[in-house]
This record gives structure tokens, sequence and C-alpha cells, in this order.
């Protein structure tokens, strides 16, 4: 991307600010007859597509109405639907895309196509790339197959794993019932373990045709150079391998695995491994009732629960509309912005541990995360899995002198240490020596891989969910959306830094203003039943962009609950980052994007 | 000129090695200040948030001093002065638990009646998630959060699953580890008692003037030998009861003798008073 074009993007996105309205994009051409009804009436807005023309509308959306940003790509499987708004429509899944504009701001486009069973879909990569991830995982949990997909596979389970665990007519080998709550948990009266009930060898299925000791793990999908032939000088004669970076790797944070092909020391090619923390939040989501997900979501990213707890309670109040009194509204803003300062800090500490700076910047970084967490514990009992936030508000009430000392720490404390961090770090050689121009991938790539957060805003384009969308009282807070043009490791480092900044701005304003009142208020209960219809909510968490789709049929238990996780769908763009840099480079690559396998791995 | 980033950051390490370092080297280190010093060179420290410098906690040694609201595995809770459970085996807060960890059967009397007493009550505790919606939910404040962290075990089962004995505390233990909470509770119980007094007071004086007003209206509404067959039945139901408490008595403390379970119960009962005193004495102690 040359720099005309970044700067046009930046212009472009200066505009965010300014809320527009979810405007339904105008039909015409050959886009006309692709859109063939509406998902429902008074639910939230959605266009139903005819399956053959999907490619052609999702052109036209790009192209003609700016919608350059796929947000998310899920499926839902109607099949065991209790409610009423699918009355005569036999398709059993529907896939369902949500698509924004950067450049407008405002509300998503919503395309639903209604698939039969056994039947192929269009695959959007062709047109945004950040599809890839999203279409292999719906192709996993569900066994929906896309049509000029690259690489479809399975991409968090293995080859030998019998069905499509998302189905509803799937269940687990230790399957007790549909749904929580359980009637017995212990119907003979005596314990028993879950993991006994599964012998592995005598309990196992496998698919048709699938042999477990002829199977060796696929390495058709080992890409092949990526990078133009000279992208490296070779004196020597060398042949290219593939290597394996982890799963357990100390680099990796987490158990996760780099497959690589490389020539000396050059990445020619890497594809992101993942699904060893898998547990199928999703499904557990949809056996729990409404409110039981809440201390799940802590367990997504478990550096902000805060956050995903923010997100998962406006898209349930989204959902059943329940009101947010003003207190709690304020206290929710200064623990998502409070939770921004501890992931900031902790992602810069760690970008650096990946750099071979062992430990100091990482330790000094967390310093303050110590104070953040104390704060935290004492609100909601916790340090990280906090389950502090509810269905119209927050559980309790802030403890007395808590806002004095998160003052203290806004005002004084954050700054001062953020300060130290940037004296500490910023100057240094080694890490612009490191940093500079290493991952570099343009703003228009990014986006089109559906990358989100601090990455983009570190390539200089200015999008920022709390502008171009504000939920909670982001609006009433005056702040900037800090952009660096270069793109590279560097910035991505020093954008977190500035980052951090601006939420201590937003938190001098919330601590200043936060009203007294009540902090819980609606019926969001555990005997919750959302009316029938379906939500997204999406928040601008630290790691960029959290949404969370859930789908009522007015039951106690969510029909369909799917999390957009950032953490995955960044994944997207490791490979083409790390490809033409060395081994070592694409350790920090993969630092920079800041991932947290609870998340990547649901 | 080149270096220059380097050097400032060695100033910053330089600085935080000096400031850690002096600290350190005093006699009384200021992260010791509202420290608590038990027996044994072990302390629990209250970690201020203008805390600077050194911050580590030499764990097991030194631990920090948990704020009330901690929550890690539920208790129940033993109302002394009546000396019966809270916990009526409603069952609320097995059907909120997230994990699905909680497991009550309900007790029930001679008849087979079922009563408003759990006759057990299970929480897996390699289960639990910690959440606290059982507490959030329980309408009687019958469970409540533990502050005991420290429960590693060599076997998750049946260690780890934690039945009623192992569960219950006394009311004492909940009001020194939770003060604030407790006093507000007892506040809601008092106003709510003093209430249904005051309607109990108002509707006896109604009564009574309306029987003042007409005294001669008013009929028995049995007949004598109705009441007098009534008090049959009660002199022979509490006889029963009586002669039941009696043997049952008697079959307990032979149980106590036989297998010393009960011994074990005390004892773990006086355990876990003592361990709330202890806490008692060092909020009294941190506060003033």
């Amino acid at each position: 991307m040359t720099m005309s074009e970044a700067t046009a993007a930046a212009e472009g996105g200066s505009a965010v600010g300014v809320q527009v309205a979810a405007e339904n994009p105008p039909v015409d051409g050959a886009a006309e007859d692709a859109v063939i009804g509406k998902w429902a009436e008074d639910t939230q807005e959605a266009l139903v597509i005819a399956p053959d023309k999907l490619t052609a509308y999702l052109t036209y959306l790009r192209d003609r109405q700016g919608y350059d940003f796929l947000s998310s790509v899920t499926c839902v499987d109607y099949s065991a639907y209790g409610g009423k708004l699918r009355d005569g429509v036999d398709e059993r899944f529907e896939l369902v895309y949500h698509l924004y504009s950067t450049r407008k701001g405002g509300g998503p486009v919503v395309l639903h196509v209604r698939v039969p069973e056994n039947e192929t879909v269009a695959s959007a990569t062709g047109i945004y790339p950040g599809a890839n991830l999203q279409e292999c995982e719906v192709y996993d949990l569900y066994g929906i197959k896309f049509e000029g997909h690259p690489n479809l596979r399975r991409v968090l389970l293995w080859d030998g794993f019998n069905g499509h665990p998302m189905r509803k007519d799937w269940k687990e080998a230790y399957h007790e019932a549909d749904t929580k709550p359980f009637r017995s948990r212990h119907p003979q009266g005596d314990y028993q373990w879950h993991e006994d009930k599964i012998p592995w060898g005598k309990n196992t299925t496998y698919p048709t045709g699938w042999d477990p000791d002829s199977w060796r793990a696929p390495i058709t999908y080992v890409p092949v150079s990526q990078a133009p032939e000279d992208a490296y000088s070779d004196e020597f004669e060398t042949e290219s391998i593939v290597v394996n970076l982890g799963p357990h790797h100390p680099s990796t944070h987490g158990v996760f695995r780099m497959l690589t092909r490389i020539k000396g020391e050059t990445i020619l090619a890497l594809e992101p491994e993942m699904g060893y923390l898998h547990r199928n939040h999703e499904k557990i989501g949809e056996r729990n009732t409404w409110l039981m997900n809440m201390p799940f979501t802590d367990r997504l990213d478990y550096i902000n629960s805060m956050s995903n707890n923010l997100g998962y309670a406006l898209a349930v109040e989204k959902l059943a509309g329940i009101e947010v009194p003003e207190r709690a509204q304020y206290i929710r803003v200064i623990m998502a912005e409070l939770t921004r300062v501890v992931n900031h800090t902790w992602s810069i500490g760690f970008i650096l541990n990946d750099l071979g700076a062992l430990q100091t910047p990482a330790l000094y970084a967390i310093e303050e995360r110590e104070m953040i967490l104390d704060l935290f514990e004492e609100v909601s009992g916790a340090r990280l899995m906090c389950n502090y936030m509810r269905f119209g508000g927050v559980v309790r009430d802030l403890t007395e002198g808590w806002e004095d000392r998160a003052r203290y720490l806004a005002n004084e404390r954050l700054p001062r240490a953020l300060d130290e961090l940037d004296r500490l770090l910023s100057d240094n050689e080694i890490v612009k020596a490191r940093g500079r121009g290493v991952g570099y991938l343009s703003a228009k790539d990014l986006l089109s891989l559906s990358v989100s957060g601090p990455m983009i805003r570190a390539a200089g384009v200015p999008y920022d969910i709390r502008k171009a969308e504000p939920y909670c009282i982001y609006d009433r807070f005056d702040f900037d959306i800090p952009t660096l043009p270069e793109g590279d490791i560097y910035a991505r480092y020093y954008i977190r830094l500035l980052e951090a900044r601006e939420s201590v701005k937003i938190l001098q304003q919330a601590l200043r203003d936060i009203p007294k009142g009540e902090v819980l208020g609606g019926k969001g209960g555990y005997t919750l039943r959302p009316p029938e219809g379906e939500a997204y909510q999406r928040i601008e968490a630290p790691k960029g962009e959290l949404g969370f789709y859930v789908v009522s049929d007015a039951k106690p238990n969510p029909y369909r609950y799917h999390v957009r996780s950032p953490s995955y769908i960044n994944l997207n763009a490791l490979g083409p980052m790390c490809v033409g840099y060395k081994v070592a480079d694409a350790v920090v690559i993969l630092g920079a994007i800041d991932i947290v396998l609870g998340e990547v791995d649901r | 000129m080149f270096g220059t980033g380097l050097l400032k950051g060695l100033g910053v390490t330089m600085k935080h090695f000096a400031e850690t370092f002096i600290d350190d080297r005093k006699p009384m280190p200021s992260r010791y200040a509202d420290s608590i010093q038990l027996e044994h060179g072990r302390r629990i420290i209250d970690q201020p948030i203008t805390q600077e410098g050194l911050l580590t906690i030499q764990y097991p040694e030194e631990k920090r001093l948990l704020p009330e609201r901690f929550r890690y595995i539920p208790m129940l809770l033993w109302d002394t002065e009546k000396g019966e459970d809270r916990c009526t085996a409603c069952g609320i807060c097995a059907k909120v638990c997230p994990p699905q960890c909680i497991w009550i059967v309900r007790d029930s009397d001679e008849n087979g009646k079922p009563v408003t007493r759990p006759a057990e009550f299970f929480i897996d505790a390699a289960v639990c998630m910690s959440c606290s919606f059982c507490v959030e939910f329980c309408p009687f404040d019958a469970i409540k959060m533990n502050h005991d962290y420290e429960l590693a075990v060599y076997d998750r089962y049946p260690q780890l699953v934690y039945d009623k004995e192992e569960l219950t505390v006394p009311l004492e233990y909940y009001a020194a580890m939770w003060p604030e909470q407790f006093a507000a509770e007892q506040e809601a119980l008092r106003k709510a008692e003093e209430e249904e007094r005051a309607k109990a007071e108002a509707k006896a004086k109604a009564a009574e003037a309306k029987a003042k007003a007409g005294k001669s209206a008013d009929k028995p509404k049995r007949t004598p030998e109705e009441i007098e067959a009534m008090k049959q039945k009660a002199a022979a139901r509490s006889a029963a009861a009586k002669e039941k408490a009696a043997g049952g008595a008697d079959a307990s403390d032979k149980a106590s003798s036989d297998t010393g379970d009960d011994a074990a119960k005390k004892a773990r009962l006086e355990e876990l008073k003592r361990k709330a005193a202890e806490r008692a004495k060092q909020r009294k102690q941190s506060e003033g």
C-alpha cells in the first residue's frame, strides 16, 4: 500500500467519529435479485440472500457500498428451533454474515443465506480473505462445505473426530440432557465422573472410512512458497523444509502451533494450527441458561474478563431490551478501560519478552496490573475471573473508598507508569532495530483479512468501535483514536502505549463524573427469557473487535451463542505477515498480534 | 546519537533497582508497614495502592489480606443461636449453578414427608467455578463464599467432593470473614422482624377491637368434644416425638462411640471457630 492510499484511508476514517445510521444499502443492477427477503420484521434488520448470488452481492457491497470489513461469519442450525419466526422455512442451516464499513462507521449489514443439509455454498474468501478461518470453523463445527475456499480443513478439531459438534443432533459422549439445569446430576444417588463415561478406545467413534492406525497428520496443506523466489539471496544451495513451531513452545503464549515452511532462516509460508484448548464453548453456551454463560465468558480472554462480561451483557440486553442504570454505565466503562490498561501493559511486556528482553520490561509493565487486579478483586471477589457484569448493570456496588483509590491510580500512578515504560522502551535502539519494518502488512490487506483493534490502528486506520458505533456511554467522553502509519512490529508496540494513555484519559473523566444510585436494574435474573430474535453486539475489546451473536427462541437457554473472538480472527494475518521474515521475527509477529489461546480455541 | 535510548532505559532500571534495594535493606521495609505479624515469621500483608518498589509477596510465608468479597468455594451456614442449618433445601443454588456441581438431598420426617432441611449437600469443588451465583440467588442467606483457598489434596475423589459436614461453618465464622455484609444482613433481618412484629401487634389490636365489638356474636368454632379429641392427639404425637428423640440420641451416641465421626466433626467445627476468631483478630489489628 502506498502512502497516498494510507492517507486516503486515514481521511476516510476521520469521518468515523460521526455516527452514521445503519442505512439499508440501495439495491441496484446485478445485486437486485440477490435479496430474496427479510429475516424478520421486528428484530435486528437482516437480508436473506439467494445462495447462488452471494458472491455477487458481497462484491457489490464491498465495491459499491464501501462495506470493507467482514466482521463475522457464522452458522445457525435451525433443526430444533422452537420459535415461530421461521415458520415455513425448510432449509436447516442459515449462514449469517455481518459486514461493516470502516469509512462510514455505524451499524452492520446483516446477510442470511439459507442452506439445506449437504449443500455447498460459495466461499467468501475471494472477496474477503478474512473469511478464511471463520469458514473453516463453520465447516469444522457444522459440516457446511464452502466451494472455492483455498484450504478448507478442520481447524479446531482433528480429522479423527466423528461428526460436527455444533449441530443440534450431535451429543457428546457423556450427554445428560439438552439444557441446564439438569434434572439430576446423580440419578442413582452415587457420584460419577464424566470422564469415566468416555473411556477412550471403547466409546470413541471415528468417521466412516477413517482408520486411526494409518492416519498421519496431514501435511497436504503445508503451504508452498508464497514468497517471491528472490525474497532471499541464497549463496548456498538450500532446500525448503517444514518446521513446527510449537505446540509446546514458550513463544506461542499457550498451546499453539505454527506450521512453517522455511528455507534457511527465512519463512516461505506459515499456517496457524490451533484447537488444543478447544472445549466447544459455544455448545456449552447453548446448554446453559442465559445467565450461566456469564462466568463462562470470563474464561475466553482470561486477561480481560471484564470486557468479555461487558460484551455478552450488552448483547443480551440488546436482545431482551434491558435498561442499565446510570451509575452502572459508568462502572462498566471504568472496568472496561481498566482492563484495557491491564491488557496493553501486559501485551507490551510480552512483546518485549518475545524480542528477547527477558522479564525485566514484562515485570515492570505488570506492576500496575497488580494494583488494578487488587481493585477488581475488591469489588468482584476475583482477580481474573471477575464475573462482575449482569444483564441490567453490575452485580455489586463499589466498596467504600474504591473510587478514591481508582482516582489515585488514574490521575497519578498510571500516567507515571506509562511514561516510565515509554522512557524505558520506546527509544531503545534494539527495539527499533528489531521492530521497524518487521511484520509489515498494509492497512488494506489487514482490513480485508478482517483484522481489528490495535493491529489496524497501528497501520493507520482510525477505526475504533467506541467512536464508530458507540456503545455504553462512550460518546460522552473526550478521547482520541491514536494511529500510527507504519504497520510494523514497533508501531504495534507503540500503539498500545498510546491507547493505554487514552484509556487513562477516559478513566479520569469517568471517575470524575460517576453519579450515585442504583447499579442493577431490569429483570435480568436467572429466569430470563429474551423474546425471539437475534442480536449481534460488538465491543472494542483490548485485542480487537469482540462480538457476541445470540439467537433466542424465547426459551430459558440461548438457541445460538457465538463468539466472534478477535484473537482467532486476527490470526488470519499471521501467515501473510510472516512471509519473507526470519523465524525469530515470526515469534515477535505472533506476540504483537496479542493472542490469548482461551479465546482462539474457545 | 546512537545509544541514548539504551542509556535512558538503563536509567529507569537503575532507578527501580535503587528503590527496591534501599527499601529492602531497611530493618522494616515499606511493604511490611501495614502487615500483620504472625508467629514463625509468617505475615499477612495488606498491600496499599501506593506501594512502590518491591511488590513480591513471599508466599506461603507471606499472604495477602483478602478483601471481604473474595470468593472461592461456597460454605453452608449453621445458625448457632437457633441450632439449625440455615439451608432449607429449596434447591435454587443447584439450579443456577453454571457447572451444575451442587447436589442436594432433601430430608424427610418419620412419615416420609419432605421437610425444609437438607439431608445431604454435596459440592464438587473440582468442578465449582467460584462464580458465586449460589450466594447471589439464595433466598435464605444460607450459602456464602469461603475464603479458604488452600485446598490441595492428593485425589479428586472423594476429597474434593465436599459433603455437608465439610461445608458447614458456624455463623460466627462467616461474621468474622464478611463483617460488612454480615452487618448489613443482620440489619435487614432486624428490620424485617420489627415490621413483622408491628404487623402482628396491629393485627392483635384489630382482633381485640373486633372481639370487644362483637363478643356476643362470636360462636365457638369447635365443639368441646372436638377440642378434647385434638388435645389427645397432640399429646400422643408429642409423646411419640419425645420417644423418638431419645432413641435418636441413643443411636447417635452409639454411632459416635463406634466411628468417632462426630468427634471429628466437632474438632473441625472447633478448628473453624478458632480460625474465625483468628481472622477477627487480624481484622481488628489491621483496622486499629
